[in-house]
């Protein structure tokens, strides 16, 4: 991998928000999920050594920040009947990309919509969208509508189903280069 | 495994009203009983079921890509022959949070999460070492989707 590449792709990213030492901590102690007792927060508090309110305060506060964009049920599609997940790739002119981005978003059946970096001649494709269906002719009828909706007829683009699904889990932010012992 | 057929009533209506806007009082599984109208056990005891089925992953933060750490998108093109082999050695990191096999030349595709830029990179580096295979970056570059969570159909 061209790792200067990689290196300007990541800073040329949004802004990132200052964070303290406590938020750092309140990040890591929350990744994973709240514990299902009566008083989550206060657990995760004693946890960490701070008072609730430090802690209900300082979420509040990346909530506000828009470092966490929404709390609550983080669900898993296929568990749910959505046994079709295509990502769908799009090969869009530089100065359309954000228009035809927004208007992808708009369709609820869509979870996710970014712009990458091409990849030189391995990958041209610059817009990545995620569709959930419950099966795969599903999402082909929903990757029709987008292509009429936002007038995607002349655009090349491509539809990668998934498989098998490997790891799912909310990210880890500390000690990312070590190795673990995996539970699928 | 399609859990949606086991599911009760309250199941379904947790999903439904708290993908998103989670109380950020004390006690946020009360106040969700009291807004739903059941007892806060009834409430703990369907979020248990839920997180064992699989059905949610946790009751928590989704955080906005790159606010935190650094994270990146990436994808491999691996001989069918050695997709599980390599897909182990991908799982084995702690930064690697998604992994899925997709129709594609390339077939492997993962979600890397770091603390910094360096530590990402290090890691993406050391799944080519151990793999000998080219692993292509693909770091979001912008956002255009408002993450609401996910409307779920249920007829």
């Amino acid at each position: 991998m061209d790792m200067k590449t990689a290196q300007t792709g990541f800073s040329r990213s949004e802004a990132r928000v200052a964070l303290g030492e406590i938020d750092l901590a309140v990040i890591g102690a929350i990744q994973g999920g709240l514990p299902l007792v009566p008083r989550p927060y206060a657990a995760l508090a004693a946890q960490l050594g701070i008072d609730e309110a430090v802690l209900t305060e300082r979420l509040t506060s990346l909530h506000e920040s828009g470092v966490i964009k929404r709390m609550g049920l983080v669900v898993r599609h296929r568990e749910l009947g959505y046994g079709a997940n295509a990502m769908v790739v799009w090969d869009v002119p530089d100065g359309e990309v954000a228009e035809l981005g927004r208007c992808l978003s708009k369709f609820e059946f869509v979870t996710l919509c970014y712009r990458r970096p091409r990849q030189g001649r391995d990958w041209p494709y610059n817009l990545f969208c995620m569709i959930h269906g419950q099966d795969r002719e599903e999402v082909r009828g929903k990757v029709r509508q987008l292509v009429q909706c936002c007038g995607l007829e002349d655009i090349a683009h491509s539809v990668l189903f998934s498989r098998r699904r490997f790891k799912q889990r909310g990210a880890h932010y500390r000690n990312a280069a070590e190795r673990e012992p995996v539970t699928p | 495994m399609d859990h949606r057929s086991e599911l009760t009533d309250l199941e379904r209506r947790l999903l439904d009203s708290y993908q998103q806007g989670l109380p950020l009082s004390p006690t946020p599984y009360a106040d969700m009983a009291a807004a739903l109208d059941v007892s806060e056990a009834d409430v703990l005891a369907a979020l248990q079921r839920l997180q064992e089925f699989g059905v949610i992953s946790r009751v928590g933060p989704v955080f906005r890509t790159h606010a935190v750490g650094a994270s990146t998108l990436a994808a491999m093109a691996v001989p069918e022959e050695r997709l599980d082999e390599i897909a182990a050695i991908v799982n084995s990191f702690a930064a690697v949070n998604h992994n899925y096999e997709r129709e594609h030349r390339f077939n492997l595709w993962f979600v890397a999460t770091a603390a910094s830029d360096a530590e990402l990179a290090e890691v993406l580096e050391k799944i080519e070492q151990l793999t000998n295979i080219k692993v292509m970056p693909l770091p979001m570059l912008e956002d255009y989707h408002i993450d609401l969570g996910f409307n779920l159909q249920w007829t």
